[in-house]
């Protein structure tokens, strides 16, 4: 099982967090902050995964990728494969891609729910749900469009298709 | 990049998020924070906020609590906002509830509601977003109150709602399996979905449910091969490739449905070997998503009945994860080296280089899985470098949670394949001089216990040896600064009981330590303790020795100090101590006897001593003793009225609680008791001694304390002993029955010229070979030997290695240590001897796959399920382990035929391959390693002010 997802960026600031069991919000903010001490401390040319269980408790396991400015970081029990993991984190990071054309560390800021929305295509209650990056955009695309129609009569036009017109 | 504008955000917070970009510091964040909090706390609760704006207050929300701080004011309008017609509200209003309550909360009975009404929703994505929050916020009181939708939404015609209905159904399961236990069949039918999502999906409750109970999921063994045969064979949509892979996650769950349904079971396994035959085939080796796939089926392969061909190509992708330049491949393959290592041990071998290179490797990540490695195949013969290794690591980290495990690891390693006493000594010297505060206290009542038993009867003056190189360590120890209290506690002890029994050193030498130890660490009340208890040890044996003592003036000074102690317990060591002083040498000598530590006492339980005392009493006329069992308790009502009614007849108010400690005191009377009981010392440090003090009249206060005491010893006195010695213990009974009188002394001088060869045999290398080889040698030098046991051809090179060897013994200073390790050696030598050919080895299997057993019970159970069919395999599974016996066998029969075996060759096998190796392998992987670095550099680095992520995702 997946237990929770971080993106944070490189001076250390979550731009995403989400624990699949329930932590109080101190909780939160104490385990990104252990998790970015071990992530910077690490050198440029070494693996991706961490053993995190001083961190998590027994039987987790840490996959990080580092893009540009950001960390992506999964953490996960023995049911999952190290590498495999690596690669979801790869979709995830695809499909955001795919959704703002040169996802950059602002789109993840401002686009807030949005990245919620992706992401809970591709892991449902710490689950992995999906792994093809062009089913998470359907289902994401489908979402977008149906809430812009009930939402059209009180919002301006042109912010409501804004994204979905790229 | 541009999206900033778009998707409902407002200039505010697109402000806030800058600003909070911009803040130089945290003091600075937070006070932009709070100052959000402030106007969100007033604005929220405004009148007729329309909803996009409540949208975007409750998004804001959700980035100030993401950074920290308290959003809880806003959770109630969250909930609110779940209520509402809007798809768009209503989704916000869910993410926002799933994010900030947990499934106790008390909001959640105002969601519940909705969330019914919501599952039965014609919208979809109403319904997407409700089982969302199901998963999330459902406890287990509230199942049943969503169960039937959830479990009606699993025929739903949106695939994508079926999906989440079976993960919300898994949840369930998580959160309270007997809620759903009904339901379980569900799964097995959605596996047959139309929709691959959904049927991918439904592996990850089935692979939960596998684990718990695999019997009663065997039946779907042909289902689950025939699904990853048609996944592998590319007849899932395109839409599921992943850089070409088909399904790559469907297929690595299903390997790990397999493996669990494979394990121990010969017929399912064979079911199974075809299709994992042909995903090491069709595999793509250059894909990291392939390398996932390839990784899951090495740990398939390795789970399920063993099969050579499957097992061969898994070796191979080991060998090439090993080789490749990537960390993340090196960890994977090292991780899988270890899982296949149960199942062939010969395969380390080839990889010995590569293995070292990732013990040395600057990722910590890798290095650490390594060690896991080196200690799942340590064994007796490679157990002091690996030791050495782990020790090291453990005093350059600061992660105390992994020096924890690292240092009990080294503990367990040292308990379990010590290869002499001494070696066991000094290893547990360094862990807990690094990491005493850290290891169980058991560890060190285990160490005292060896020192003070040593070997037992058989030799007495290796025992003296022992002990007194444990002196002088620790005299040497006490002179660093900051041990830790475990330590001191041992060291204390050692000191105290053999401190002065070789007389090397003096007894005012000694008792100047303890103090200087007891003035160091003052506020360790243990420690001081221990270190009192010593000293009054050192002045008992020096009088009873028939010694004037002299005390040190510290020593004075000490002991007055500790007899205004505060502590009582401290009190009671100084009072006891001045008391031992003034007596005679045999009365001396009775309380404390010296070097009897291990004794039993012998506690009359019964205290029948007294009887004569009882009868006198009872005839003058005082109340007979009830037992305990008949003085019903008084807990128990019933009993209690009846009770009373006899009670008041008898005696007015009292209980017979005031009658329990009258025995003990009268115990302390009749001085016969010391003669006829001849109570002696256990090997309990803290209170053995006090137990003398019962028939000394000038404190016979104590006596009732102490003699209450003398029962804790005996519970104090199980220690777990050091897991070697009862699996030979084992040995030794099975072994005996065969052997006679003349055939065990000669089993017992074998076994000693044994142990020394494993602990010297890497001395010589030392010199002549570099480090590195050296390391290889001693760590998988064994592992070729071992197994090729069968083959008596072997026998001859390896008889000439030991003769040069055994030259060497002579020099070393070792020799009498491994002499002392001779009881604990497991000795089949000795059945080896009585007949030396052919039908000695089977026996000599038997005692070794118990300590097989206790080293892997999988493998164990395994080995048992298939009876006949393993017998022939046996040999090649227990290879590993099995290497002592090979050993000790080879080796004895060398010995019978005499030293005159002569051969040059010193070197291991193992160390001449290594050398070939090492030189073809070098330059390569560093080019290589050089090349990756470069490329990782110019696809990481950021180059413009926005620098696009997927540079380096597609570089």
């Amino acid at each position: 099982m997946i237990k929770a997802v971080m993106v944070m960026n490189t001076q250390g600031k979550p731009r995403l967090a989400k624990f699949y069991e329930y932590l109080p919000p101190e909780k939160q903010q104490e385990l990104i902050r252990s998790v970015f001490a071990v992530l910077c401390s690490r050198a440029e040319n070494v693996s991706n995964f961490i053993q995190a269980e001083s961190i998590f408790g027994p039987d987790s396991r840490l996959v990080y990728k580092h893009f540009a400015t950001l960390y992506f970081v999964l953490v996960f029990d023995s049911s999952e494969n190290e590498l495999a993991v690596l690669d979801l984190i790869q979709v995830f990071v695809e499909t955001l891609d795919k959704c703002f054309k040169n996802v950059c560390e602002l789109d993840i800021v401002f686009n807030y729910s949005k990245i919620h929305t992706i992401l809970d295509e591709i892991i449902f209650g710490g689950q992995v749900l999906e792994t093809s990056s062009t089913e998470v955009m359907k289902a994401v695309e489908e979402i977008s469009k149906l809430e812009a129609a009930s939402n059209s009569i009180t919002l301006i036009p042109k912010s409501a298709s804004g994204w979905r017109n790229r | 990049m541009g999206s900033q504008g778009g998707f409902y955000q407002s200039k505010e917070f697109l402000d806030l998020v800058k600003s909070i970009g911009e803040a130089r510091s945290k003091a600075e964040e937070d006070r932009i924070v709070l100052n959000e909090i402030e106007t969100l706390k007033r604005r929220i609760s405004e009148p007729d906020i329309p909803k996009r704006k409540m949208k975007e207050f409750i998004i804001r929300l959700v980035y100030v609590e993401m950074l920290g701080h308290d959003a809880s004011f806003g959770y109630i309008h969250a909930v609110k906002m779940t209520h509402d017609d809007s798809l768009l509200v209503k989704r916000t209003g869910y993410l926002a509830v799933t994010l900030f309550l947990n499934e106790d909360h008390d909001l959640i009975i105002l969601i519940v509601n909705t969330i019914q009404k919501d599952l039965k929703s014609d919208n979809y994505l109403v319904v997407c977003a409700a089982l969302n929050a199901v998963c999330k916020l459902i406890n287990e009181e509230t199942i049943p109150a969503v169960l039937p939708q959830v479990v009606e939404l699993l025929g739903h015609p949106k695939e994508a709602v079926r999906k989440k209905a079976i993960m919300a159904l898994h949840r369930f399961y998580h959160k309270s399996p007997s809620s759903v236990s009904h339901l379980v069949s569900n799964f097995r039918k959605r596996l047959c979905d139309n929709d691959p999502g959904v049927m991918g999906a439904t592996l990850c409750p089935l692979f939960d449910l596998i684990t718990t109970d695999v019997n009663s999921y065997k039946d779907l063994v042909i289902s689950f091969v025939s699904i990853l045969k048609q996944v592998a064979e590319r007849r899932l949509p395109k839409a599921y490739d992943y850089h070409q892979m088909p399904a790559p996650f469907i297929q690595i769950k299903l390997l790990k449905i397999l493996a669990l349904l494979g394990s121990g079971d010969k017929q399912a396994s064979e079911n199974m070997y075809t299709v994992v035959g042909d995903i090491f085939r069709k595999c793509d080796s250059s894909s990291n998503i392939g390398n996932a796939v390839l990784y899951e089926c090495i740990c398939c392969v390795s789970s399920i009945y063993p099969n050579p061909k499957l097992l061969e190509s898994a070796a191979d992708v080991i060998s090439r994860f090993l080789k490749s330049d990537s960390h993340n491949l090196k960890y994977m393959g090292i991780d899988a080296l270890g899982r296949l290592i149960k199942i062939s041990p010969e395969i380390a071998e080839q990889h010995q280089l590569a293995v070292i290179d990732c013990l040395e490797d600057p990722d910590d990540t890798l290095k650490r899985k390594t060690f896991e490695l080196l200690y799942k195949m340590t064994k007796s013969t490679n157990v002091d470098v690996i030791v050495d290794r782990m020790i090291d690591y453990m005093i350059s980290i600061n992660d105390s949670h992994y020096k924890t495990e690292i240092a009990s690891r080294c503990v367990e390693l040292a308990e379990q394949f010590a290869p002499s006493n001494q070696w066991f000594i000094q290893t547990m010297n360094k862990v807990f001089e690094h990491a005493g505060d850290l290891v169980n206290i058991k560890v060190a009542h285990n160490l005292m216990r060896l020192i003070a038993e040593g070997f037992g009867e058989d030799d007495d003056s290796a025992d003296t040896q022992l002990r007194s190189s444990a002196v002088e360590s620790y005299l040497r120890i006490l002179g660093e600064p900051k041990l830790p209290s475990v330590f001191l506690q041992v060291i204390c002890w050692v000191l105290g009981e053999y401190g002065t029994a070789d007389g090397k050193f003096s007894a005012s030498y000694i008792t100047g330590k303890l103090c200087d130890v007891a003035e160091a660490y003052s506020n360790d009340e243990t420690v001081k303790a221990y270190a009192v208890t010593a000293l009054m040890k050192i002045y008992a044996f020096e009088i009873a020795a028939g010694r004037k003592i002299d005390m040190l003036p510290e020593c004075q000074s000490l002991i007055e100090e500790l007899l205004a102690s505060h502590s009582t317990d401290l009190q009671q060591r100084a009072y006891e101590l001045q008391a031992v002083i003034g007596l005679d040498a045999h009365a001396v000598e009775c309380i404390m006897p010296s070097d009897a530590s291990c004794e039993d006492i012998e506690v009359d339980k019964s205290l029948s001593f007294l009887n004569g005392y009882v009868q006198e009493a009872i005839e003058k006329g005082a109340q007979p003793y009830i037992p305990e069992s008949e003085r019903s308790g008084m807990l128990n009502i019933s009993n209690f009225r009846n009770q009373d009614h006899i009670e008041a007849s008898s005696h007015g108010l009292r209980f017979e609680a005031y009658e329990l400690p009258k025995p003990t005191v009268q115990s302390s009377i009749p001085p016969a008791t010391l003669a006829s009981n001849e109570l002696v010392p256990v090997p309990e440090p803290v209170y053995s001694r006090e137990s003398y003090q019962t028939p000394m009249p000038s404190v016979s206060s104590d006596a009732g304390s102490s003699e209450l005491k003398l029962r804790l010893d005996g519970v104090q006195k199980k220690w777990g002993r050091p897991t070697y010695s009862p699996a030979t213990s084992t040995v030794n009974s099975t072994t005996q029955k065969t052997v006679n009188g003349t055939t065990q002394v000669d089993g017992a001088s074998s076994s000693n010229s044994r142990s020394r060869e494993t602990y010297d045999s890497r001395k010589p290398q030392v010199e002549i070979s570099p480090e590195k080889q050296k390391l290889a040698a001693s760590l998988f030098g064994g592992s070729s030997k071992a197994e090729k046991r069968p083959a008596t051809g072997h026998k001859t090179s390896k008889a000439s290695s030991h003769t040069v060897e055994k030259s060497h013994v002579p020099k070393s200073s070792v020799e009498v240590v491994s002499e002392k390790r001779a009881p604990v050696q497991p000795p089949p030598d000795l059945l080896d001897l009585g007949e030396p050919t052919i039908a000695s080895s089977a026996p000599s299997i038997d005692p070794f796959k118990q300590l097989e057993g206790l080293l892997d019970p999988t493998q164990d159970a395994s080995a048992v399920n298939h009876g006949s069919t393993t017998v022939t395999k046996s040999p090649d599974i227990m290879g590993l382990y099995a290497e002592t016996p090979a050993g000790i066998q080879d080796k004895d029969d060398n010995l019978l035929s005499g030293l005159s075996n002569l051969s040059v060759t010193n070197i291991p096998s193992g160390t001449t391959t290594t050398t070939s190796m090492q030189s073809s392998k070098g330059p390569n992987l560093k080019d290589a390693l050089e090349k990756d670095a470069l490329v990782r550099q110019m696809g990481v680095t950021p180059s413009t002010q926005n620098p696009n992520l997927f540079k380096d995702l597609l570089g």
